[in-house]
């Protein structure tokens, strides 16, 4: 038991930066003590300066780097031509493969596959029929409790890894409207590409100023930034594999050497709370981890 | 195009069926189902009192069982699944892969749709749903457009359903949880959305603060209407503008669609609303039966007419309809 650790892993950047920024970004990460990297578009397939080619090529010097790669999907699928892309990287022999929807899901059955935390595995009966598909790894979704997933870990299929969304903005709710572009009055068709300005979403405040929501294209994300390091005795006795960071455009490399220190046994994990907090775009919550409302700060949070 | 309509309670099962419904689609008395609310929903006692009441009219009755056990909840669920069997329902319609598996398995002559909450806004998804459970219907997300609906539909392995008039869903169903982040309660875990639990109205100076789980939705001057604190309706500030930055308080409204739909090949027509009144599920029921009789009778001559749009524009969230994400325009 106690010579158990959880990985650490890097999910897909969820918003929309320019080549250069994404390169500089893999290239801080290649050098980090990062486990498993996440790559890939996950919310807007109009998103273009990373192209898919691009992708590929970061994921090469990643593997190079010794990291494991996994090519991440699109949450929302409405289009043939997302369609077609997705088959692309279904069909790829190289990286294993996230899935963020049915569709992909059904497209990789029968080999190995990651399942991302936007599709619902909510009890073990729907864990056991994907893992006979072929699922290896899934990620608890964001809204579920520690005590959900304790009953998780107890009945979960034999070699199935068990991943958690550990440190991110999360993602709340996926539309066909795009909130930046409306944020602009433009709409969707004529978006300029809005969410470039945004390299951490755009906040949303109530009117009496409480930072409320973070808007990313299509998806709608929390302005807090949900924080378990705190809780990572919780992550370690529950035998949680994969502890997953999800980046943000500033200090993702003292948000990760605060991850592996704490990992490592250098950092009380209480004593990460106040270390994390000034790195954040907002401020923390780890509500859902308790059962609690997901945008309560609660404990060492 | 069948026309499906909402029942919350046995006087909505009857006012539908009595006003021109095909299908009318139910929920058991708990949080199996994504309309639970105080006081709505049957009991096996009274659904079965429904469906007699259905089935001697030539109707169909469904039943939803469309939110996410957890492993500690799965056995009612389970119960569930075996009662609407039981019941000799027309279709149960469920989004947790763990309770269609359920289903398919130990109750393999109940016909399966799958719900709106099961996210599915593409063939490749249906695909799955459909082999592995020999699903036979799903109702698709508001989430495409006219002509992605018509795609899917060319490439679908099973017939679609399609929503055509109610409170309309901004977010993908099925897959937000903003209610969850502000309440601790979502459709999926607990079937209901910015659950009334947590609803304060706050007298101020001003007027009326509506607020869900602590956090301000809405700020409503002296005089003003006041709607229901949903939180994806709201009026927040983000870039320097204070306004509606998710959805205005609205309804979905497809009336113009109607010829599109048919013609596209959507199977069935879904009306939202099971929480809604015996008189709005009457009224709602009523015009939707007038206007798909009319096209069926004159297909080219199809329009909505004034009444109609009247009828529905009163019970609308707003009293505003739009045509939602069907139209590029406005996603």
């Amino acid at each position: 038991m106690s010579d158990f650790n959880p990985r650490l892993s890097l999910g897909p950047i969820p918003y929309y930066w320019p080549l250069e920024q994404v390169d500089a970004f893999y290239a801080m990460v290649a050098a980090s003590p990062v486990d498993i990297v996440y790559l890939g578009e996950t919310v807007c397939s109009k998103r273009n300066l990373v192209r898919y080619e691009d992708w590929l090529a970061i994921a090469a010097r990643l593997r190079e780097a010794g990291k494991e790669v996994v090519l991440s999907t699109l949450a929302l699928l409405e289009a043939e031509s997302e369609l077609k892309r997705l088959r692309a990287i279904c069909g790829q022999p190289d990286y294993l493969v996230e899935a963020n929807d049915m569709g992909a899901v059904q497209l990789l059955r029968g080999r190995p596959f990651v399942v991302g935390h936007s599709i619902n595995i909510y009890n073990d009966r729907t864990l056991a029929l994907l893992a006979a598909d072929g699922c290896t790894r899934w990620v608890l979704p964001v809204e579920l409790t520690r005590e959900t997933l304790a009953d998780m870990q107890q009945r979960r299929p034999e070699g199935i890894e068990t991943e958690v969304f550990a440190y991110g903005r999360l993602p709340l709710a996926y539309s066909a409207r795009c909130f930046t572009a409306r944020a602009r009055h433009l709409g969707k068709d004529d978006c300029r590409d809005a969410c470039v300005d945004y390299p951490d979403g755009l906040v949303v405040d109530t009117q009496d100023d409480n930072r409320f929501l973070a808007l990313n294209g299509i998806q709608t994300q929390s302005a807090r930034t949900m924080n378990l390091l705190p809780d990572f005795a919780d992550l370690r006795e529950l035998r949680v594999d994969v502890m997953r960071i999800s980046p943000q455009s500033e200090h993702m490399d003292e948000v990760i050497d605060v991850f592996e220190q704490v990992r490592s046994g250098a950092m009380e994990p209480a004593a990460s709370a106040e270390l994390l907090k000034p790195l954040m775009p907002t401020g923390p919550c780890n509500g859902y981890w308790h059962g609690a409302a997901g945008m309560d700060a609660l404990n060492a949070a | 195009m069948e026309l499906v309509c909402p029942a919350g309670n046995l006087p909505s099962l009857k006012a539908a069926v009595d006003n021109g419904a095909d299908a009318v689609y139910t929920g058991f008395r708990d949080d199996t189902n994504a309309r639970h609310f105080a006081g709505l929903n049957f009991t096996p006692k009274k659904l079965a009192e429904g469906i007699r009441y259905a089935k001697s009219k030539g109707k169909r009755v469904f039943i939803a069982l469309n939110t996410y056990p957890r492993p500690d909840g799965f056995e009612r669920w389970q119960r569930a699944v075996d009662q609407a069997a039981d019941l000799d329902v027309d279709a149960l319609i469920c989004a947790d892969i763990g309770v269609l598996d359920y289903a398919a398995r130990h109750q393999p002559t109940l016909n399966l749709h799958l719900s709106v909450q099961g996210s599915a806004t593409n063939y490749e998804a249906l695909r799955f749903y459909h082999e592995h459970f020999g699903i036979k219907r799903a109702v698709l997300p508001r989430v495409l457009s006219m002509a992605q609906v018509q795609h899917v539909i060319e490439h679908s392995p099973v017939e679609l359903e399609v929503f055509g008039f109610g409170s309309l869903c901004v977010m993908v169903e099925g897959r937000c949880i903003l209610s969850s982040y502000a309440t601790g309660q979502s459709p999926n875990t607990f079937g209901a959305c910015s659950p009334a639990s947590h609803v304060e109205w706050i007298e101020t100076d001003h007027g009326l603060d509506t607020r869900l789980g602590g956090v301000l939705i809405q700020r409503h001057p002296k005089g003003e209407n006041v709607g229901y604190p949903t939180l994806c309706k709201g009026t927040y500030k983000a870039g320097g503008n204070t306004y509606h930055a998710i959805e205005d308080p609205t309804s979905l409204n497809t009336m113009e669609l109607l010829p599109a739909l048919v013609e596209a090949g959507v199977s069935a027509l879904k009306i939202e609303g099971r929480q809604r009144s015996p008189v709005y599920v009457q009224q709602v029921t009523r015009v939707w039966r007038e206007a798909l009789d009319a096209y069926t009778r004159d297909p080219a001559g199809f329009a909505p007419r004034p009444e109609w749009t009247a009828e529905l524009a009163k019970v609308s969230e707003g009293a505003q309809t739009t045509l939602g994400p069907y139209s590029r325009p406005w996603q």
